[in-house]
């Protein structure tokens, strides 16, 4: 028999989990403190993509590349799909080896990837600075709108009897049962939780060494500017700054959105808990977006906002059950790569809920691996 | 990069905000105002640039020149760097400016209520029209009706009289009875007794409705006919142009971004015009809809306060006093009825800059989610439009402000002279 399921927090990864739960037949409810997308997820960005940082970010990115293209063929417009693809752009000769390095990687393993030089690469993006080496095209990759995302998911998993109880706060979780503020008990077959970055404060008994790390990201809006930019630019030093342990750090990553607007990221900074945009970090952060892209300077921003990214200590997610406590499952920990990585996630979880066989190896994203990161604080 | 400082810094040129740099300048501060229109005077007193100023604002200006205020006009604050410290957008750059002590004398914005039609070119806010027609929008010989609530409309429909507009009647939505108390109590003010006096004189011929609003605007690509509804009863107009708001709105978004208390819409002061927030005052308009007069008091208090004097004036402290019970009473009045939140349709458009229409709206219970789902506020104008009507309609909270306040270049926000320098050499180094 099915279990009944209760999914605590509707984020991307909540929504996708009771999406693919309920699918599956499960009577799913889902508890949010406050609206659908109201965390992390409603400040992000919305590109997917595939990484090669570790063997087991790639399949998993990989995985949920090909599930989410499968919703873009569903959803289309809906979700604001902009197959635009990635750019990772070489500064200099040493990042294009890199890039090159990256593209003979994804090649081995059956994703294209284009190899620009100086002319291609301006080519494809004449904004781009002049004397910038090349860089690594990634057509595959695309770009969706996260709260239009969250809002279909849940669609999606309401048309299959799945209810959704907004500002519903859980104060505490455990195997096969959640206490809800108000005193409610309510007990389940299974309980995720995916409540972000106040999932480890949620479990009634404490798991040890969990720890999620609140990563504080700027982004900045433009007006519009249909056609200026082709593809969302990353730069090939981005990696460094998202898992590097620097107290602020901030790199180019910008995004065409569906509207002709441009989306200026990104800044990381691991001591903050200030909600407020810092007006010396945004600084940084569109100096540096102007070094690549120099006529940037001269468009109009319109917004800028905050968000937090629920990070681990080893830059991988934490999927699966909670040792010890049977009934209980984790979804959390994603850190920039939550919306891109949700239905692979999602699909993880489901296999595990239901004893069926995983879509890949859950090893590197179980929770049990957490015992080990008291060492690290 | 540009960097100002100075002891007192004002920002908003009105009646206020040149009280306040009088007041400062004349305690002996040296001082900076700042206003992003082209010149001093604010919503009442500016004027089209071959106009002289009304006789007070060119007196405030006067003892302020006199004193070495200096002036930078076209200079838009949009956002805080630090603590005291403001930066700005003006025709040769963003700018730095540094305070002893910061004055927000902001002021108000106009309420609109969408309701069928209201996006037709030729449905202008009231003051907007106003403003409009001091630079150059003709309105002579225009059937204009006025519409919505508060003296503004009178204000408005007065000064399209003398410029030789043809108002087809003034439409205010609160109820006789309500503005009939209010104007009795105006007997404790005899100088806005005599200015009400006066432009109820100008307003002679004009009709007056109580308890009216418009219901519907029509036209072809252009504002052709309007439908009022008077007490039960609707009537039609053929006209050019339909001035109409729905009160006015602090601007408050300067003094969040600082982190001053804001409650009920208008910035929290104290006796001295404090803001809950050290060295920084406001005056006018930003603490309350109280008109030019209590902007004028609350100015003459906040800018001596920030230039270090301890107490108010007594005469100045019981001149606002008498201010603040009129403002109150002026609340009461003109307060918007419930019926018209009714005058918005499903398919009314309510964000001008998305496109979002109420029914898409309807379903949502918060501000925020409906913003992120709907795109409503996300445009150039970042809610200050739609803000104050959905905070009517839905009783949601004003958007939050966020940096810019205004949008500005990417360039503006770049302010730390090394992250441009280090911009500048990236690719030279490597
Ligand atoms: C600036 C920035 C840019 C980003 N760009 C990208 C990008 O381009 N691509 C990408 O893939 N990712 C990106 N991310 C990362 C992405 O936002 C996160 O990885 C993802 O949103 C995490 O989703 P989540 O569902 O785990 O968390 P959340 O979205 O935070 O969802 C958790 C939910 O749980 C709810 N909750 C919390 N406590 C309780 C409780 N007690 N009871 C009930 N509910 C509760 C919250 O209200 C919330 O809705 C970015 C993040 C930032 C900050
Ligand atoms: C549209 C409109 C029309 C009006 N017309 C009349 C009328 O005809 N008759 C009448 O009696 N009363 C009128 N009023 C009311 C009158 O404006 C007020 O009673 C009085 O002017 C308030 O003075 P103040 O100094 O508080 O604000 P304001 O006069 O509004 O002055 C505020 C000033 O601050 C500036 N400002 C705001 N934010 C910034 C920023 N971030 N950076 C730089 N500068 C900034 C604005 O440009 C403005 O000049 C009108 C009000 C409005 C809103």
């Amino acid at each position: 028999m099915l279990p009944d399921v209760i999914v605590v927090g509707a984020g991307i990864v909540g929504a996708a989990v009771a999406e693919a739960l309920a699918v599956a037949g499960c009577r799913v409810r889902v508890l949010e403190s406050a609206w659908p997308g109201s965390g992390s997820t409603g400040a992000a960005m919305g590109h997917l993509l595939v990484l090669d940082d570790s063997e087991a970010q790639w399949r998993l990115t990989r995985l949920s590349r090909d599930l989410w293209d499968a919703r873009a063929d569903q959803w289309g417009a809906a979700l604001e799909w902009e197959s635009c693809g990635t750019v990772w752009v070489a500064a200099d000769g040493e990042e294009l080896e890199l890039a090159r390095r990256r593209g003979a990687w994804f090649a081995e393993r059956g994703v294209a990837s284009e190899l620009l030089d100086q002319v291609a690469l301006r080519a494809a993006e004449p904004n781009l600075a002049a004397g910038l080496a090349g860089g690594l095209r990634v057509p595959g990759d695309s770009v969706i709108y996260p709260p239009a995302a969250v809002r279909l998911l849940l669609e999606g998993a309401v048309r299959h009897g799945a209810t959704i109880a907004a500002g519903t706060p859980v104060k505490r979780a455990g195997g096969g049962w959640v206490e809800l503020t108000n005193g409610d008990r309510l007990p389940a077959g299974a309980v995720i939780i995916a409540a972000g970055l106040a999932t480890p404060e949620l479990l009634a008994t404490p798991v040890e060494g969990l720890a999620l790390i609140p990563k504080k990201g700027h982004l900045a809006i433009t007006d519009r500017y249909p056609g200026w930019l082709r593809h969302q630019l990353v730069e090939l030093s981005y990696l460094k700054s998202a898992h590097g342990s620097a107290p602020s750090s901030v790199a180019f990553n910008v995004q065409p959105r569906a509207t002709g607007q441009i989306l200026i990221g990104s800044s990381r900074q691991l001591d903050t808990l200030d909600p407020t945009v810092e007006p010396a970090t945004l600084s940084r952060m569109l100096a540096r977006a102007a070094t690549y892209l120099p006529r940037l300077e001269t468009l109009t921003i319109l917004r800028t906002w905050v968000g937090f990214r629920p990070a681990t200590p080893d830059n991988l997610p934490l999927i699966g059950p909670v040792p010890g406590q049977p009934r209980l499952w984790l979804a959390t920990g994603h850190e920039g790569i939550g919306v891109a990585t949700a239905l692979g996630t999602a699909a993880l979880i489901r296999a595990s809920v239901l004893g069926e066989a995983p879509p890949l190896d859950p090893t590197p994203y179980a929770v049990d691996r957490v015992v080990g990161w008291m060492a690290h604080a | 990069m540009t960097e100002l400082s100075a002891d007192v810094v004002v920002v908003g040129a009105g009646p206020a905000g040149l009280a306040a740099a009088v007041a400062a300048a004349e305690a002996g501060a040296h001082v900076i105002l700042t206003d992003e229109q082209p010149a001093p005077g604010g919503q009442i007193w500016r004027q089209p640039w071959d106009a002289q100023p009304p006789a007070p604002s060119r007196e405030l200006w006067r003892r302020a020149e006199h004193r070495g205020v200096r002036l930078l006009p076209e200079t838009a604050v949009f956002g805080v760097q630090e603590a005291r410290c403001l930066r700005a957008a003006s025709p040769g750059g963003a700018v730095t400016i540094r305070a002893g002590a910061i004055v927000l004398a902001t002021g108000a914005l106009e309420r609109m209520l969408p309701f069928p039609g209201w996006t037709l070119p030729g449905v202008f806010a009231a003051g907007g029209i106003q403003a409009l027609a001091k630079s150059g929008l003709e309105v002579a010989g225009k059937r204009i009706v006025v519409a919505g609530s508060g003296p503004l409309l009178l204000a408005v429909a007065a000064f399209l009289k003398r410029q030789g507009a043809v108002v087809l009647g003034i439409f205010e939505q609160a109820e006789a009875m309500a503005v009939a108390r209010f104007a009795g109590s105006l007997l404790l003010h005899p100088g806005k007794l005599r200015q009400a006096a006066a432009l109820l004189g100008e307003l002679t011929g004009i009709p007056g409705h109580h308890s009216a609003w418009p219901v519907r605007a029509e036209g072809t690509g252009w504002l052709e006919r309007l439908t009022v509804r008077v007490g039960d009863q609707e009537q039609s107009f053929e006209l050019d142009f339909l001035a109409c708001s729905f009160g006015l709105v602090p601007v408050t978004g300067l003094a969040e971004l600082l982190g001053c208390r804001v409650e009920s819409g208008a910035v929290v002061v104290d006796r001295q015009q404090r803001t809950t927030v050290p060295a920084v005052f406001a005056a006018g308009e930003a603490t309350g809809i109280g008109g030019v007069d209590s902007a004028v008091i609350e100015g003459a208090i906040a800018g001596a306060a920030a230039a270090g004097s301890m107490d108010p004036a007594p005469s100045l402290d019981r001149r606002r006093n008498r201010e603040q019970a009129f403002a109150r009473r002026l609340a009461l009045a003109f307060r918007l009825r419930p019926e018209l939140k009714a005058l918005c349709e499903a398919d009314t458009i309510v964000c001008r800059c998305e496109d979002v229409r109420f029914g898409a709206l309807i379903r949502y219970g918060d501000a925020r989610e409906a913003r992120l789902a709907t795109r409503c506020g996300m445009g150039p104008c970042q809610g200050r439009m739609c803000g104050p009507a959905l905070n009517f309609l839905r009783g949601w909270p004003l958007p939050r402000p966020a940096l810019p306040l205004i949008p500005v270049t990417a360039r503006a926000l770049v302010t730390d002279a090394t992250d441009r320098t280090a911009s500048a050499t990236f690719f030279r180094e490597s």
